[in-house]
């Protein structure tokens, strides 16, 4: 286990609790659900582009660590891994597999779940086993 | 005005996300793989983050939904189709294969950007390709 000061479990807790009021302002306001593969991708599609609306949220999701970071002299996280190979690899198939399956952890994790939606309970479950068997393949049997 | 003040509320919305990502540790691919990492030195932050986003949102879900429609669209727009199928879970194992693989989830990796780490923009622009691949491949 790694180990954890009373301030990191506060802030998960509270990072937490302001992205469920996120999706509540979305759900409430615009009856949107917050989920960022549904916002990003359908940027893609010719008939969704002319909707200013999913930039706007996008905009706010890149200044808000913005923010913090500067505000709260938050450090910065560490760069992420810089295997090239893996790196597009992981990028294709979280594509490919959260538009296949219409979402992510914010979509399916956050809200599907609260909508008791069994869609979203079981794509959270596959994606979580299969992040722990990935990572388990990744750091114990290849190594990397 | 209208139209004003819900784009002001979708922008808060926007950074509301961001931040709660940034603070509770969720754009450090480290802490999502150490989450995913159960094997190892595991992290237990996600737990944290995902139940207190979780207890927001099914405690007030139920509630807005009871509404005829939101205040600012004439409608909730929501998913119709609810059968579990083939592509949910093909989807859901390759997201989980991907997102172990770096520790990136879609949202973030772009809440990342800021940043400036040449891997983040690597990982959302393979995210792209592979979004507009599966749009163009399967119906």
């Amino acid at each position: 286990m790694v180990e954890l000061t009373s301030s990191d479990f506060f802030l998960a807790a509270f990072g937490g609790i302001l992205i469920g009021i996120s999706a509540i302002l979305m759900l409430y306001f615009i009856g949107r659900i917050a989920g960022i593969c549904g916002i990003t991708f359908s940027l893609l599609d010719s008939n969704e582009i002319n909707k200013p609306w999913r930039w706007v949220f996008l905009l706010g999701l890149i200044l808000g660590p913005l923010l913090v970071h500067q505000i709260y002299k938050l450090p910065i996280p560490d760069a992420p891994t810089d295997n090239i190979p893996l790196l597009i690899l992981a990028g294709l198939i979280t594509g490919f597999g959260t538009k296949l399956s219409n979402g992510c952890t914010s979509g399916h994790g956050v809200c599907g779940i609260a909508r008791f939606s069994s869609r979203s309970l079981v794509a959270t479950i596959t994606f979580m086993l299969f992040g722990f068997v990935s990572v388990y393949a990744l750091k114990h049997l290849v190594g990397l | 005005m209208k139209t004003l003040f819900s784009y002001l509320i979708i922008l808060l919305a926007g950074l509301l996300f961001g931040i709660g990502l940034a603070i509770s540790g969720m754009n450090d691919t480290h802490v999502v793989q150490g989450f995913l990492d159960v094997f190892g030195q595991w992290d237990s932050r996600l737990v944290f983050v995902m139940l207190a986003a979780l207890i927001v949102t099914i405690l007030t879900f139920p509630l807005i939904l009871k509404r005829q429609r939101p205040i600012f669209d004439l409608s909730f727009h929501l998913p119709k189709f609810n059968q579990i199928d083939k592509k949910l879970v093909i989807g859901s194992s390759m997201f989980g294969i991907g997102w172990g693989l770096v520790g990136y989830c879609p949202g973030p990796a772009i809440a990342s950007i800021s940043y400036g780490y040449w891997q983040t923009a690597v990982f959302i622009v393979s995210m792209l390709i592979g979004a507009f691949i599966c749009n163009k491949t399967t119906s």
